[in-house]
């Protein structure tokens, strides 16, 4: 066995979106104890880094996707035209997905050739493509529940390997009835970090993750809690809530039975 | 990049289950396509069928994983002795240093539509032995694959599409240059369903005829279904004559739309670039080049633009989705595979149904099959949504 590289990074740029958490400043401050978390649905916006035309048709999985991406690419001051990403759902778009196996199942099996290319797991990672104009490689994940921590072993793997800061996108999005009820995901939810190889004056943590079988941090807060437990992109709350206070501390994170990822936090 | 040892390979599409099939399949230039008689499809085109995919039974204690796909996946597991050499590789690291990282773009959606025709006529809801999480989900897959071996170690699927299974290569490589694991299951597996079927025929991506890679008469790709798998470990100081390795990987967006691909190329030449320098060779070392080539009129224009800016006419290449068909996410890992047969066999593939290479795409475009020693091979990849993935695989002398 070869020598173990630690699988290291730091945190210079983060991206969020919950329901009653618009973005990455007001989930910073519930964390902090300092506001409550609000009670209304996710609210997205088409970025207006889309050309007009896909603007106008952006579902919703690809407006979650672009925002909190966004967000923590402004947040790092990052070049997002530059920036490798890894795409991390544990699902695509489910209302397109409804929408295609309900027409398949009719007489008139001739699908929209739109709904058909937006089928695809990688659908909004290919949108920030166009968006951004980002010729950089771009992963694009799915492990079911354990989506958030196969994503950050991805992008870990790119940041110290490949030595390129790395954009984690982690998301979800609901699935409309009859599917719902097979996969009860409640609304859209992610988070997004910017990952990078060295430590510069943006950098807000130094994070190290290794893999073990502790037992998966809850969250203390019972509708953050709610969140982490049902929407898989979410099982990184543990490491936002230390990001959030400027705490060094140690989490584990829900991964895939029996793994789960240890992560070390250290505030810079 | 560290090359990696690919200590073991399978491959099972239209052309045969296994390596057996497949490589005298593709000596004797013959194709597996058929025209289209799957399920209750009515469309006029030609597919790649794998045989017998449903008389394939999954152990008992995965019952819930039962469709199209992963019965495709247990039946390549279980060909070429691949699942024995997971076995031993266990054995000698541990369950928990292997990990699983495999591609697919439907994985068992077959299952979700054919769910959809037995909705409750009163309340709409799916069956009740509908399981999307073991099926329809994209991770379906890789954690039956996980579960078959009874593996603990870290795993997920990459679904980009069409380059799906040659990325999982890449994924596998980093977390084994980290120590995270000592050695990874790597494959892709695509089946057949509606979705893709009717889907390509409204993007008019599909031809009438069996595919024609390349060829100045090309008009659509044949949709086929393929299951390959690899077994990646480091390379030891000494190898074997004969084995085969993973020497580099490139990864690139084309950044310009989500059906066509750059009409310059330019994502696919920053692969190949990317793969290139990550094995540190330079063009001419390249001896063959698996080529893409689904056999749209944009993807061959726009591939063989970036392979001859890059290449010239020097490096013979082919597509093997003349024999093949497009499989989809299975593609990178079983044109991976060709290429391991190729470097193992002293085999330039050709390309069944291509008649007449298109004049304006100056490549050296194998129709034939030859006889031929070659030492490294490059295999490009590339997916909807404008991802791309290139490979070059090498053999020890």
């Amino acid at each position: 066995m070869s020598a173990t590289v630690p699988l290291q990074a730091w945190i210079d740029g983060v991206g969020f979106l919950a329901p009653g958490l618009p973005d990455w400043p007001s989930a910073r401050a519930v964390l902090r104890g300092e506001q409550a978390i609000g009670s209304s649905a996710a609210v997205l916006q088409a970025p207006a880094v889309l050309p007009p035309a896909e603007r106008r048709r952006a579902s919703r999985v690809v407006k979650l996707a672009l925002t909190i991406g966004l967000e923590a690419a402004a947040h790092a001051g990052t070049d997002i035209a530059t920036l490798a990403t890894v795409f991390a759902a544990s699902g695509a778009d489910g209302h397109n997905c409804h929408a295609l196996c309900e027409q398949l199942a009719s007489d008139d099996r001739q699908i929209s050739p739109t709904r058909f290319h937006n089928s695809v797991h990688n659908a909004a990672a290919g949108y920030w493509g166009i968006a951004t104009q980002s010729q950089a490689p771009c992963q694009v994940i799915c492990a079911y529940d354990a989506s958030f921590g196969a994503g950050l072993l991805d992008a870990l793997g790119q940041v110290v390997v490949d030595r390129q800061p790395t954009l984690l996108i982690a998301y979800d999005s609901e699935y409309p009835e009859p599917l719902h009820s097979k996969r009860p995901l409640p609304d859209v939810a992610g988070i997004a970090l910017l990952l990078t190889p060295e430590a510069s004056a943006r950098s807000l943590a130094r994070v190290a993750v290794s893999l073990d079988d502790s037992a998966a941090e809850a969250m203390s807060d019972s509708a953050l809690e709610a969140l982490r437990a049902t929407v898989p992109a979410l099982r990184g709350l543990p490491l936002l809530d230390l990001l959030a206070r400027s705490e060094a501390g140690s989490v584990s994170l829900d991964y895939l039975p029996p793994l789960q990822l240890r992560v070390d936090l250290h505030p810079c | 990049m560290t090359p990696q040892l690919i200590s073991g390979y399978t491959a099972t599409t239209c052309l045969g289950h296994g390596l057996d099939g497949t490589l005298a399949a593709l000596r004797a230039g013959r194709s597996g396509l058929q025209p289209c008689v799957f399920e209750t499809v009515r469309l006029d085109t030609w597919i790649g069928e794998v045989a017998a995919v449903d008389d394939q039974n999954l152990p008992e204690m995965l019952a819930a994983y039962d469709c199209r796909n992963n019965r495709l996946a247990a039946l390549a597991l279980e060909t070429d002795g691949f699942a024995e050499r997971v076995r031993a590789a266990t054995a000698r690291y541990g369950k928990r240093r292997i990990g699983v990282f495999v591609g697919t773009s439907t994985a068992g959606i077959l299952q979700t539509e054919l769910a959809y025709r037995r909705r409750d006529p009163v309340t709409g809801t799916l069956p009740a032995d509908f399981n999307y999480r073991t099926t329809h989900n994209a991770f379906s897959l890789a954690e039956f694959t996980r579960a078959y071996f009874a593996l603990e170690g870290p795993a997920f699927s990459v679904s980009t599409a069409c380059s799906s299974s040659a990325k999982v290569f890449a994924a596998a490589t980093r977390l084994l240059d980290c120590g995270v694991i000592d050695a990874a299951v790597v494959g892709g597996v695509d089946s057949l369903c509606l979705t893709t079927l009717y889907g390509f025929a409204s993007l008019e991506l599909t031809s009438t005829r069996p595919c024609r890679p390349y060829d100045a008469t090309r008009d659509g790709i044949s949709v086929a279904e393929g299951a390959a798998f690899a077994l990646l470990e480091r390379a030891p100081a000494s190898l074997p004559a004969g084995a085969v390795l993973l020497l580099g990987a490139g990864e690139s967006s084309d950044a310009y739309h989500m059906s066509a691909p750059h009409p310059e190329g330019h994502g696919a030449r920053l692969a190949m670039e990317g793969a290139l320098r990550s094995a540190g060779l330079d063009a001419a070392d390249i001896d063959y080049i698996n080529l893409h080539g689904t056999a749209t009129p944009a993807n061959d224009a726009a591939e063989g633009k970036a392979v001859a800016a890059l290449f010239g006419d020097r490096v013979p290449c082919s597509s093997t989705k003349g024999a093949t068909g497009h499989t989809l996410g299975a593609a990178g890992a079983v044109e991976a595979v060709i290429c391991a047969l190729a470097l193992t066999h002293d085999l330039l593939p050709g390309s069944p149904g291509t008649a007449t290479p298109d004049p304006a795409i100056p490549l050296a475009y194998l129709l034939s099959s030859h006889d031929q020693p070659i030492r490294r091979a490059l295999s490009n990849s590339f997916g909807f949504g404008g991802s791309n993935c290139s490979l070059i695989l090498g053999v020890a002398a």
